[in-house]
């Protein structure tokens, strides 16, 4: 060995040096390269205006609604009528003989009791909340805006004292609006409300073990259908929550991504021999295969789910050729270069036996790159479910299409939080289901 | 007779065998027919109609685009600027993604001597930050910061640190460790072993990774302009809602982001064979 270093060329000094001045100058370069990019790129995105202007008391109101809801006590002056409802939805307003007991209504004026002494007392147009260490507060509506009684002293930042309307919230979950048409209270509490059942079914309200002995019982609450299809169908068609929408949804986004990569992979296989070097020995067929999987590839997801929703209108059907056409191009280019790297010898052995071409394909070179064509198939199945969800929003449809249309409307975060929460599970499921087929089918685990 | 026997095991075995790949194959069949007939079902269009439809919105953005004549090249340049907005999308969260993702892969591969207790904690953490679509983050900053490439661009970068962040560990895992024990045996710190000894190693295969993510995150940040984060998806948006009469507008956009992706393939694809030798993508 020490005999050998004798033949090698010696370095002379200048290039060494060269050499190390020059990595000097890259590690030295290359962050103030980034950092340069950064700032720059700071400016064009408009990071400064955009600190200004971003509102984070959405995020803590987004937060705060995805894991609680809020009562609305609200008493309309115009008809002089006084409701209870839940989030101030029409189909979720509690019954006159039914109120929660922290309101006390009589006729049409009202107690509510906000806990910690917090008091609102409504009487006719006018509204006083006793807030405990600053003072009662009086608001009274008038025909052209409000007029409002505050304690002496300076003014909180909680209260939002306007002549057309007075809004006021000491605390996170609870708050006061009064306007010359009506005043509202909204009172918070946690979790989601009427998750399984809503106001509607007969079944609200009742504790999972009562549901479980009546979906086993003989007595039918509704004499058209048994207990268990009864259950399902209220839960199911839960107006507040959409459970079924939800499902559906879920279930075409799963459609879109399945079929989409089965339909590329088995397409993508056998236009793959005709990329390949050792299959296809005419250069112009070969040439012609690789630019149509670039074609495919480079027309992008997003161009061809545009173009397929012109075609084929909104549905799982869109979404599942968009993926199909640029997962062919992906798919084929990664079994063009599996088929090239195989070992020719077992295509030998197999053709000295006398088999055909179709034998010699089938013993011979689908043996070699099934480890390859499964782990890639179920790789790009997982990656797909994900791209779904994206597709279903440009419109294609699905969970993607809904939690756009769900985050637009911005009037219940929990729902939104709800399609968020099932969409990041079936994606997990995905991933972990692929992978455990992966090791199956491969390792032979 | 043991001959014999074995013959029969052999021949239950492979009558096995059979059994499961029919059953396999049948399986896929079955969810391909039924998914197919469902789904277009479930379409608002179905698939027949469509298919005669297929080249009638081509054929009319094609058409206007040839009607604009050579003030078409024109068109293409004007959009330059949104198309750079998504580069920078793309680049700025490859960086910061694959920053972070360096930070979680040395925290979580015990071969380049991570803190034990840690390493589960952090694959947990990048399981999370690879299966969160990144639509959702989008939608979710696009509502508190407003319309702007930054929510896109943290979107992003969040699913790139634990897309990257696995792929990085995978490659440490496979690393030689001698340099490391070298090193240790000259009293390095843990800091100083893994910038002589792994990232020299590394190095090559990081960066072939994060020039693959780029070509992803280019695609990616292209789409989440159409939610409203800016760039040439923004654009693509406005000028498919209103119609006709702007084919010539989304002819143009479809040409630039076409020639914008096959460019950054080529280019990425030449660098990474340099690389790592060979260029093929993993």
């Amino acid at each position: 060995m020490a005999v050998d270093t004798l033949n090698e060329p010696v370095f002379d000094r200048e290039a060494v040096f060269r050499n190390v001045r020059r990595r000097a100058w890259i590690t030295i370069g290359a962050p103030l390269a980034i950092i340069l990019y950064l700032t720059y790129t700071w400016f064009a995105f408009g990071v400064p205006e955009l600190l200004a202007k971003a509102q984070p008391e959405r995020a803590v109101i987004l937060a705060t609604d995805s894991v609680a809801y809020k009562v609305h006590v609200t008493k309309l002056l115009r008809r002089d009528i006084m409701e209870v409802a839940i989030e101030g939805e029409r189909r979720a307003t509690y019954a006159q003989e039914d109120l929660p007991d922290w309101v006390q209504v009589d006729g049409t004026d009202a107690t509510v009791d906000l806990g910690d002494g917090y008091e609102v007392t409504i009487t006719g147009k006018v509204m006083e909340f006793f807030v405990p260490g600053y003072g009662n507060i009086k608001v009274s509506a008038t025909n052209s805006g409000v007029t409002t009684e505050l304690p002496p002293g300076p003014v909180p930042e909680w209260l939002k004292d306007d002549p057309r309307k007075f809004n006021a919230r000491p605390t996170l979950d609870r708050r006061v609006q009064v306007t010359k048409t009506k005043i509202e209270v909204h009172n918070y509490f946690g979790g989601w409300e009427n998750f399984w059942f809503s106001f509607q079914s007969e079944l609200h309200g009742i504790s999972f073990s009562q549901l479980w002995a009546l979906a086993l019982s003989n007595e039918r609450i509704d004499p058209s259908q048994s207990n268990m299809s009864l259950i399902m169908h209220d839960f199911l068609g839960n107006p507040d929550w959409q459970h079924g929408e939800v499902f559906t949804a879920l279930f075409e986004t799963i459609m879109m991504a399945v079929l989409g990569t089965l339909i590329a992979a088995l397409v993508g296989l056998p236009l793959a021999f005709l990329a390949a070097r050792n299959f296809t020995p005419s250069l112009i067929l070969r040439f012609g295969m690789r630019r149509v999987f670039d074609f495919l590839r480079g027309i992008d997801m997003l161009i061809w789910s545009l173009i397929f929703i012109r075609a084929f209108g909104l549905g799982p059907l869109t979404g599942a050729l968009a993926i199909a056409f640029t997962d062919t191009g992906t798919l084929g280019k990664l079994f063009s270069e599996a088929l090239e790297n195989i070992d020719n010898k077992q295509v030998e052995g197999v053709r000295a036996t006398g088999a055909s071409q179709i034998q010699r394909y089938r013993f011979g070179v689908i043996p070699q790159i099934l480890p390859v064509f499964v782990s890639q198939v179920l790789y790009y199945l997982e990656s797909n479910t994900r791209s779904a969800t994206v597709i279903g929003a440009l419109g294609a449809g699905g969970i993607g299409l809904m939690l756009v249309e769900t985050m637009k409307t911005s009037r219940d975060w929990e729902n939104t939080s709800y399609i968020i929460i099932l969409t990041i599970v079936v994606v997990i499921m995905m991933d972990q289901a692929s992978g455990w087929l992966r090791r199956k089918l491969i390792e032979g685990k | 007779m043991a001959v014999a026997a074995l013959e029969q095991e052999i021949l239950t075995l492979r009558k096995r065998r059979q059994l499961y790949s029919l059953i396999g194959l049948l399986l896929v069949v079955a969810v391909l027919v039924s998914g197919f007939s469902k789904s277009n079902e479930m379409n608002s269009g179905g698939f027949l109609q469509g298919l005669s439809k297929f080249f009638d919105y081509p054929g009319e953005i094609v058409a206007e685009a040839w009607q604009a004549g050579p003030a078409f090249f024109g068109l293409i340049l004007t959009f330059a600027p949104a198309m750079l907005e998504t580069l920078n999308i793309a680049a700025v969260a490859t960086l910061l993604g694959g920053a972070m993702a360096v930070v979680l892969a040395m925290a979580s591969t015990r071969n380049v001597d991570s803190w034990g207790p840690l390493i589960p904690v952090v694959r947990r953490i990048m399981d999370i930050t690879r299966a969160f679509p990144e639509l959702i983050i989008a939608l979710f900053l696009i509502f508190v910061l407003g319309s702007s490439p930054v929510p896109a661009m943290i979107a992003v970068a969040i699913h790139t640190a634990g897309a990257l962040g696995k792929l990085f560990s995978e490659v440490n895992e496979n690393i030689d460790r001698k340099p490391i024990e070298g090193l240790s045996a000259c009293g390095a710190s843990w800091l100083q072993r893994i910038r002589y000894a792994v990232m020299p190693q590394v190095a090559p295969n990081y960066l072939s990774y994060f020039l693959l993510r780029l070509e992803i995150n280019v695609r990616a940040s292209a789409i989440l302009g159409f939610v409203g984060a800016g760039g040439i998806g923004q654009e693509l948006r406005r000028t498919i809602g209103w119609g006709q009469g702007a084919g010539d507008e989304t002819a143009a956009i479809f040409v630039l982001l076409f020639c914008t992706i096959m460019m950054i393939d080529q280019v990425s694809s030449y660098l990474r064979g340099k690389l790592v030798g060979s260029g093929r993508a993993h």
